[in-house]
């Protein structure tokens, strides 16, 4: 539980992080909030021998409305995604998730860029994004690129992120007033969901029911085609192979995405 | 107005708001000036023999001062058996894994470096070749399989009773007879301070010199005679002293191989040494607690009277035995609880298993009596359709103030079990909570409420082997008005120097925040007991008062020499801490003056006749969502009746404490291994305890009925909690879902566990099929 020697650097900007990024290439790691990163070095799951820190670089820690967008940039803690106005009436969905996230310390370390680029399939902010449609920028020396979130997660805490890239904003479609709902099914307020349902304007996203936050497309589908929430959510878990682990076995987390899903269908939020 | 009974507030909290404690890690001594730090190396694997351990590359990592293996470990005596006379000696730990390892989490070497982040870097680089052996990971698996320990041709540490006696017509004459094998789950202590030790030797090479460490402890003198006996030396010649202890729970007594070969290593290297384990290290080699799977069987009649109950026992020991292994003698003693069952038996058994080693945990083997007894009531009640505060009812023992001694010897000392029942009930508003369970079980509602019973007594403050309970205090005056209390009991949250300071206060007129309590210096307090077993408040504490009694008598004798007074004429005002003399008030000299000449300090030790037995009720009230399975604890309705309270404040913080454990036992805490014996707890992620957002206010009813055994009347509060909580929690989990088919749910009640048997009781197994719904009770009506 004590991290193998490292080597810091603290980027300036988000250039200088690109900067720092192709000195020290694939021995280097960057730290954001570190409420994700620092666990793994302690238990020595990553062994990073520099950590070049963009905590502190402000111009990547924003919210702004771009068009019909709202843009966040990587490094804005969860507290302050979920209490932000501009979040809470354009994505309130996005703010709730960032609310759900661990604890009150956890929320104002961690980021959103930070919880995206580890893509642990458990967790808030990946489904929410799923569920949203959202997208991220992706920026390295030669430009940005925007990834839908769906061809982002590849993988078990796997993205499309390439060396030298940086997640730079989130990008995700305002939908005021559309009806959402939510349900994060742990056993303790701070935990990881065993399994996740987001619901908004059509379309369902799961946690924890596979190697990345998936689609219900099964389900969209139901809905598309006028079927109500209790009947379409019975789809939930259709084509899903959950892992099992010491919460759940499979058919657990399969009864649970049906019910969490006609919950979130329902408007639901827990 | 007396001080004893009002709630003054923790004279420690300031400090430790403030400064902070000062725990073991963080002890800065000159003793310690230039220590190096040990890092243990841990067996990976649940049971391989070792070929071979190569520290070579180890050796030559950055700021490596030794690694030392196994081999390495010359000049120290043979292992003591583990308890002599109860468990098989050839099970012994040696203090490194010498030819096999069996648990993950095993010492097997220890790296020393100069710096203390350098240690796990390098402990990576040693290279153990281990050959894997089938490990043993299931308790019930370990009287068939191969021996742990090859010599002891069996897995069996230790058995208490013997099954194969048992009274084959014990349950004769029983109208209904319910059976079932029920699990109390392994748990980790988990302390917030982990384990460590600071160890310095003296100058003086005379006999090896003397040893000073620093070891986080529940009872310094204890743990001074281990030390001493790993090392092979004269408890004389080591000085333990306890710094802050950051929770024990049990896990603290004695010390473990790791405290020793700290010691070891200082004395080996001529130079301080000094360890603090990590979380993750903490997790796999604290022993554990718990790690019982019970049979229970009952029967009596449909009428709610139960006539015979029968505990069959099977404690996991892990890989060594240790405490956990005799546990179970102390849960047969309270085989039946607060009831009044005309036939009773019980008896065990304690197996090696590849894992943690077992010791005593918050309630050590009494809260796995009460579990058993609790859920065998429910179970009955459930079988003959009563309701469970009925059956309870029937069967508890009548209010008694003489002495009661029970079949399994235990000699409660009073007890009034039904009042305590009632309390609880009336405090809950049972009815209105089964009115309101009716209602949502004819509306089918989702969330579903259920109500949990406990009922129970335990045993406290226990006598040594030696002999009678008892306990040493050292009270003495200083000229400058305050006083100092020596104290053989060791407190690590329990609020020990609020409260003796508050007994000598009362007695001597002192205020609260001029008397200062040490503990925990082997040197200052040669003798003592610790703190275990909620022993603390009715025997170190009625010594502190005895010694407080006696310094007055001998300041009495002092003061009329000094007043020209004959001493019965002399009053003590406790207002000035001052005698006078009778119809003279301006003839007065107080306690501080009497220090002056001849310290004024007096030793005492008190004695009680026995144990107490602190009783109580709990309910519990959870709601649970049938189609999750998920349970929350909504309300926490508890009576603890600990006798006399001294202090309300604290014993209100020890249920608190006790019942958020005990209630987490219940839902959610479960150090779990794969088959492997892997363990798959290691982490606070992984292991959860419920945390202040889970839990709701508790509701504490109160009963004081006054023990004879020590003039305070006092019994011990520190475990009620996790005594009565937890059977409570779980039968109401169980009782929220039992109008749906479902009997049992074993803890931790997840809602895996509890869709489950909700599923499980919805589709029954077809006719025929010869194994019993799982979440039913096994079960038969005799003619
Ligand atoms: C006790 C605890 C409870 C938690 N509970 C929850 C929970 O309930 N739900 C939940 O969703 N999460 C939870 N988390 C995780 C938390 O949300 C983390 O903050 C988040 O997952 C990671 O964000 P971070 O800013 O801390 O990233 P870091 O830990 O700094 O980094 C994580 C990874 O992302 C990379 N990275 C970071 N920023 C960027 C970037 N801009 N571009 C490219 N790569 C980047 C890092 O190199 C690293 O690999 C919990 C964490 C803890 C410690």
């Amino acid at each position: 539980m004590i991290p193998a020697p490292f080597e810091y650097a603290a980027a300036e900007s988000a250039g200088h992080a690109l900067e720092l990024l192709a000195e020290y290439g694939d021995d280097a790691k960057l730290l954001a909030g570190g409420h994700s990163l620092l666990p793994m070095m302690k238990l020595r799951l990553a062994v990073p021998s520099v950590l070049i820190d963009i905590g502190g670089v402000n111009e990547l820690a924003y919210i702004r409305t771009d068009g019909d967008d709202l843009v966040i940039g990587a490094t804005t803690r969860h507290a302050d995604v979920a209490g932000s106005e501009r979040v809470r009436s354009g994505a309130p969905l996005l703010a709730y998730s960032a609310a759900q996230v661990g604890d009150p310390q956890i929320r104002h370390r961690g980021t959103i860029g930070g919880s995206l680029a580890h893509a642990d399939p458990a967790a808030d902010l990946p489904m929410a994004l799923t569920a949203l449609g959202g997208s991220v920028e992706l920026m390295s020396p030669s430009g940005t690129r925007t990834v839908p979130a769906g061809d982002f997660f590849t993988g078990y805490f796997e993205t499309s992120l390439e060396p030298g890239e940086l997640l730079s904003a989130v990008r995700v479609p305002r939908q005021p007033g559309a009806d959402w709902g939510y349900q994060k099914f742990v056993r303790r307020a701070n935990d990881w969901a065993i399994v996740g349902a987001a619901a908004v304007a059509g379309r369902v996203a799961l946690a924890n029911m596979g190697p990345t936050p998936i689609r219900a497309r099964a389900v969209e589908q139901a809905l598309a085609d006028g079927a109500g929430p209790a009947e379409a959510a019975e789809l939930a878990a259709d084509g899903t192979e959950p892992g099992e682990d010491i919460h759940a076995d499979r058919a657990f987390r399969q009864h649970l995405s049906r019910v969490l899903t006609r919950r979130a269908l329902e408007h639901q939020r827990g | 107005m007396s001080i004893l009974g009002t709630r003054v507030l923790r004279t420690e909290d300031p400090g430790f708001l403030t400064r902070g404690g000062v725990y073991t890690d963080d002890v800065e001594d000159e003793r310690l000036a230039g220590a190096c730090h040990v890092f243990f190396v841990r067996s990976p694997v649940a049971h391989a023999v070792i070929r071979s351990v190569d520290v070579s590359a180890a050796r030559e990592a950055p700021g490596v001062i030794a690694v030392f293996t196994g081999a390495d470990l010359t000049g120290l005596p043979a292992l003591p058996p583990p308890v002599p006379g109860m468990i098989n000696d050839l099970m012994n730990q040696p203090l490194l894994a010498r030819d096999v390892v069996r648990f993950v989490g095993e010492p097997v070497a220890m790296v020393v470096t100069q710096d203390p982040y350098q240690g796990e870097d390098a402990a990576e680089l040693v290279d153990a070749d281990y050959d894997l052996l089938p490990p043993v990971v299931d308790m019930s698996a370990a009287t068939a399989a191969d021996p742990i320990f090859p010599d002891a041709h069996t897995n069996v540490a230790a058995s208490f009773g013997d099954a194969d006696q048992f009274d084959p017509a014990l349950f004769d004459g029983c109208e209904t007879i319910v059976t079932r094998t029920i699990e109390n789950q392994r748990v980790a202590p988990a302390p917030m301070e982990t384990r460590a030790a600071a160890a310095a030797w003296g100058e003086d090479k005379d006999a090896g010199g003397r040893l000073t460490a620093w070891i986080p402890n529940q009872g310094a003198q204890g743990t001074r005679a281990v030390v001493a006996s790993m090392l092979g030396i004269d408890p004389a010649s080591v000085r333990i002293i306890t710094p802050d202890v950051g929770g024990a729970f049990g896990a603290k007594f004695g010390a473990d191989p790791e405290h020793g070969l700290v010691c070891w290593v200082a004395r080996q290297l001529g130079r301080p040494a000094r360890w603090a384990e990590t979380r993750a290290e903490n997790m796999v080699a604290m022993t554990h607690g718990r790690a019982q799977r019970q049979t229970i069987t009952i029967g009596g009649r449909r009428d709610g009277t139960v006539l015979a109950y029968r505990l069959e026992i099977l404690q996991d020991s892990g890989a060594y035995p240790k405490f956990g292994a005799i546990l179970p003698s102390l849960t047969i003693l309270m085989t039946p609880g607060p009831y009044s069952f005309p036939r009773a038996e019980a008896a065990a058994v304690s197996v090696l298993t590849n894992t943690t080693p077992v010791g005593a945990y918050r309630g050590a083997g009494r809260p796995e009596a009460t579990a058993a007894v609790e859920r065998a009531i429910d179970l009955f009640a459930a079988e003959i359709g009563m309701d469970p505060a009925d059956v309870r009812r029937k069967n508890l023992l009548p209010a008694f103030t003489e002495p009661h001694t029970t079949a399994f010897g235990a000699v409660y000392d009073s007890g009034d079990y039904t009042t305590a029942l009632d309390k609880a009930l009336a405090a809950a508003g049972y009815q209105d909570l089964r009115d309101e369970q009716a209602k949502r079980r004819a509306n089918g509602d989702v969330v579903q409420l259920g109500i949990g019973l406990a009922s129970y007594v335990e045993i406290t403050g226990s006598g040594s082997e030696a002999g009678r309970p008892q306990e040493n205090a050292t009270v003495e005056v200083h000229p400058d008005g305050s006083a100092t209390i020596l104290t053989g009991t060791s407190p690590h949250g329990q609020g020990h120097s609020t409260v003796w300071a508050m007994l000598a206060s009362e007695e001597l007129g002192i205020p609260v925040d001029k008397i200062t309590v040490k503990w925990g210096d082997t040197d200052l307090i040669p003798q003592g007991g610790g703190t275990g077993g909620s022993r603390s408040l009715q025997q170190g504490g009625a010594a502190v008062q005895q010694a407080s009694q006696e310094l007055l008598e001998e300041a009495r004798q002092r003061a009329a020499g000094e007043l020209e007074a004959n001493p019965a004429d002399l009053v003590f005002d406790i207002g000035s801490s001052a005698f006078t003399v009778a119809g003279d008030p301006d003839a007065s000299v107080p306690l501080a003056r009497l220090a002056e000449t001849e310290r004024l300090v007096v030793r005492s030790v008190f004695s009680a006749p026995g144990a107490t037995f602190p009783f109580g009720a709990h309910v519990a009230v959870v709601e649970v969502d049938t189609e999750t399975g998920k349970a929350v604890l909504r309300r926490m309705v508890t009576v603890d009746d600990a006798g006399t309270l001294v202090n309300p404040l604290l014993a209100e913080g020890q249920r608190h404490g006790g019942i958020a454990q005990g209630a987490a036992q219940a839902f959610l805490e479960e150090v779990v291994y794969d088959a492997d014996g892997n363990p798959l707890t290691t982490t606070f992620a992984d292991y959860p305890f419920l945390s202040a957002t889970e839990v709701p206010s508790f509701e504490l009813a109160d009963m004081a009925t006054p023990t004879t055994y020590n003039p305070l009347g006092a019994k011990g509060i520190g475990e009620a909690g996790t005594i009565g909580a937890t059977p409570a929690v779980q039968n109401a989990v169980v009782d929220a879902v039992s109008h749906l088919g479902v009997r049992h749910i074993d803890m931790p009640t997840s809602p895996q566990r509890v869709w489950r048997a909700l599923r499980e009781a919805a589709a029954p197994p077809a006719a025929g099929t010869a194994a019993p719904a799982a979440g039913t009770s096994e079960s038969r009506d005799a003619q």
